[in-house]
């Protein structure tokens, strides 16, 4: 990278000449300080975004005074009297009342790192760290001191794989046979009979897994010997991360980037994935391209190509490039009053009277944010396709209208097919900026936590009215209104890098795609 | 004081042609570019079937003559004028006269070459399908016609559907005219067709020129007076917007009536 600007620099002297003063150095000082921030801003969320997925080692901690706890070590500080202070992700909220624990480095008798350690990820109170002692039908009293089995870690894991697979035959089964079956029920005032059986049997159906997955507890004891007994269906994951080499934690390390990447978010959001948000995002995004793209090219080949080049045209180029300077919460303001509440109140007034005084279309949803983020990038489309079409030369349409074509054959036929890589260029900026932004999302439809995604294969399968979850509020969310923190933060990192690489890939998308339709007019710009 | 007015008493310096013979008719034209003239006043007839070429100094109202014969002039939105130009006996202004169709009665070279960002293939056939021809023999053979007819068949016949802007400069030239004869034009304007060319190429042209005129009716606007002497049969001199002397090309070089031309083709002023 700095080789990069070095070469640049060099570059630069060489076309200034000799004796051109500290000028083309500062310049590419500029540069390199651009690169360097770039780097530094996707490195810091690289590293503490990715690194939390690292199964990292678990530490047996004996204080002065005799206790013992288990925990991950997070980081060090020093406070201001000049004591050092660790701070452990200790796990068990259920147990401890919080999940974290700040010890002084002196009052530290000893650190072990047994193999029998484990950390279990379940689906309520967050992470376990301690000891699994054993595996038992929940018949069993819990009072009951069992016997510690000695394969209790073998049974757990052959669990957790057959529960795995009935979780998936339990989901496909919700969203294949009872959604769509419970929406017909629902729909038709009297239902048929078949339905209704079919109904029933798919419920049986889903309480028989159900019944499968539940009926056994694990019994658990901390670090400090408190035991615990949980039923085995909320755990999801287990692993001992002092008894696995590096190959096999690089594995696991995998599993959990592509569970938080395809997983729904729990625990208020503070744990699980983000499939969700990422998905929000990204239709979010399409369906405003959709949207800003042909209106922003109309408009503009209206302004360049067919408006009379008076004053006022002037004046609304000058207004519109204006209208990106706007910002961008006055768009959601904007979207609130007009789309949300103008148009969708209308709407539901004459097409959903039934389901009143709950909204359907009057309240924020996937189409309102799409045509407010559209309305955002409009200026964008606007101004990028008029300099496209600012740089055809006018021989091209004279020629065209010389061989008797009239204006709306020239336009379409010389004109739009040569202003093509200027307006996927407006596409990309416009993509660019949407992507990123979230404060009008937030008037308009983004929400914390969506029940459902907007796409689904339920008629009409894009839902539009629904609320949506969308990774830029993700992070907001995660940041500043989750009670815990420290469990968050590296979410936030995650998240925003993820941001990033979405931005990122929808922008190499569209740049690809100008690309193809660029080589088909190469040297347009002679 | 009596005035001495005798129109016999010298011969005219705008030649006349009859009806018959004349393809455009211009009757006291005024053109105007945002409140400023570009042509005042002018009158001439262009004769069918031969080339007729436009000389005079920069800004002299030339092209823009040459722009108002197949309304090109008009798109401008500050464009302005007077007077009727007719087209075979038919005002080119009528209500009743549809521009498409009068564009392709009377097709245009430019300066710069001006080939479509496609093969050379679609940039023949681009007014054909205008004009709804779609069938694939018909398109081939017009194509073929008329590359044959711009002299540029044996040149382009194996690399037609490869992109025009590959081509030379004198190529594409000769390509753009081959497209606006594939329409089957009455008239083809030349504005300084040449003028960005090499002298092969430039010859090349003038050759088309001079072997087109059996055809069509060609009118050219050019800087070059060696070229208005070489390729046209009448030569207009305009100057400040007005038509100065018109008449047969060997005339008018040779022996100028007026002195303000023979000022110009003698090159004794700018």
């Amino acid at each position: 990278m700095m080789d990069t600007a070095t070469r640049l620099a060099r570059d630069m002297n060489r076309g200034a000449g000799r004796g051109e003063g500290a000028w083309p150095w500062l310049a590419a000082g500029g540069v390199a300080l651009s690169l360097l921030m770039v780097v530094a801003l996707l490195v810091l969320l690289a590293g503490r975004g990715l690194g939390q997925f690292w199964p990292a080692s678990l530490e047996r901690v004996t204080l002065d005074d005799g206790r013992v706890f288990a925990g991950e070590p997070v980081r060090q500080i020093e406070t201001c009297d000049g004591h050092r202070e660790w701070l452990y992700a200790t796990a068990n909220r259920d147990l401890d009342g919080q999940a974290w624990r700040w010890v002084e480095a002196g009052r530290i008798v000893s650190r072990e790192t047994p193999e029998d350690l484990v950390r279990l990820e379940r689906q309520r109170w967050g992470p376990f760290i301690g000891y699994v002692r054993a595996v038992q039908p929940s018949a069993n009293s819990p009072l009951g001191q069992p016997a510690v089995e000695s394969s209790a870690w073998r049974i757990l894991q052959a669990r957790l794989v057959r529960a795995r697979a009935l979780r998936e035959r339990l989901a496909t089964l919700r969203a294949s046979t009872l959604a769509p079956l419970a929406e017909e029920l629902a729909a038709a005032e009297s239902p048929r009979p078949a339905t209704l059986a079919a109904f029933d049997a798919a419920q049986q159906q889903a309480a028989k897994l159900r019944d499968a997955l539940g009926g056994e507890s694990l019994v658990l004891e901390s670090a400090d010997g408190r035991r615990l007994t949980v039923p085995l269906e909320s755990v999801l994951d287990a692993w001992r991360p002092n008894a696995m080499g590096p190959l096999a934690k690089l594995g696991l390390w995998g599993q959990r980037v592509w569970a938080f990447l395809s997983e729904g978010p729990r625990a208020a959001n503070t744990d699980g994935g983000v499939w969700p948000a990422i998905f929000g995002t990204v239709l979010m995004v399409i369906l405003m391209s959709l949207v800003v793209t042909p209106f922003g090219v109309l408009a503009a080949v209206y302004l360049h190509e067919i408006a009379y080049q008076g004053r006022l045209t002037r004046l609304v180029r000058i207004a519109v490039r204006n209208l990106a300077g706007v910002p961008s919460i006055v768009y959601g303001v904007f979207g609130l009053g007009v789309f949300v509440y103008g148009i969708g109140g209308t709407l539901d007034q004459w097409l959903f009277s039934a389901q009143l005084p709950s909204p359907t279309f009057g309240t924020g949803g996937l189409l309102w944010a799409s045509l407010t983020l559209a309305l955002l990038t409009l200026p964008v489309v606007i101004v990028a396709t008029e300099e496209g079409l600012a740089r055809i030369p006018d021989h091209q349409r004279e020629g065209a209208l010389a061989l008797g074509a009239t204006r709306y054959e020239t336009l379409t036929r010389v004109v739009l097919p040569m202003a093509l890589p200027a307006m996927l260029t407006g596409m990309i900026l416009a993509v660019a900026r949407a992507a990123g932004e979230v404060a009008p999302l937030m008037l308009v439809g983004v929400v914390k936590l969506a029940p459902r995604l907007p796409l689904d294969g339920d008629f009409p399968f894009l839902h539009l009215d629904s609320k949506f979850m969308h990774l830029g509020y993700h992070v907001f969310n995660l940041g500043f209104q989750s009670g815990d923190i420290e469990s968050a933060l590296p979410l936030v990192y995650a998240t925003a890098l993820l941001l990033v690489t979405v931005i990122v890939v929808l922008n190499l998308t569209a740049i690809f795609l100008r690309h193809h339709l660029r080589a088909r007019h190469r040297v347009l710009h002679r | 004081m009596s005035v001495i007015h005798s129109p016999s008493a010298a011969p005219s310096p705008i030649v006349d042609f009859a009806d018959a013979a004349s393809c455009f008719v211009i009757d006291d034209l005024t053109l105007d570019y945002a409140g400023k003239p570009a042509l005042s006043g002018l009158t001439l007839r262009i004769p069918r079937q031969r080339v007729t070429a436009f000389i005079g100094p920069s800004g002299c109202g030339k092209s823009t003559l040459l722009r108002a014969l197949n309304r090109l002039h008009d798109l401008n939105d500050e464009a302005g004028r007077q007077g009727r130009i007719r087209l075979e006996g038919t005002d080119i202004h009528g209500d009743e006269v549809d521009v498409a169709e009068l564009r392709r009665r009377v097709g245009m070279v430019f300066q710069a070459p001006n080939p479509f960002p496609m093969s050379v293939y679609d940039n023949v056939a681009f007014g054909l399908r205008l004009q709804g021809i779609k069938r694939k023999r018909v398109l081939d053979e017009a194509v073929e016609s008329a590359l044959a007819s711009a002299a540029l068949w044996d040149e382009v016949k194996d690399r037609l559907h490869g992109s025009a802007w590959a081509l030379s400069g004198g190529q594409q030239q000769r390509l753009v005219i081959a497209r606006t004869l594939a329409v089957q034009p009455e008239v083809l304007l030349l504005d300084e067709p040449a003028s960005a060319l090499d002298p092969i190429s430039t010859l090349k042209i003038e050759e088309l020129i001079r072997g087109l005129k059996s055809r069509l009716t060609l009118v050219l606007v050019t800087h070059n007076m060696q070229q208005a002497a070489r390729v046209s049969d009448y030569t207009a001199f305009l100057q400040a917007g007005e038509l100065v002397e018109y008449a047969a090309t060997d005339r008018l070089f040779t022996n100028p009536r007026l002195t303000r031309t023979e000022n110009y083709i003698t090159g004794r002023m700018s």
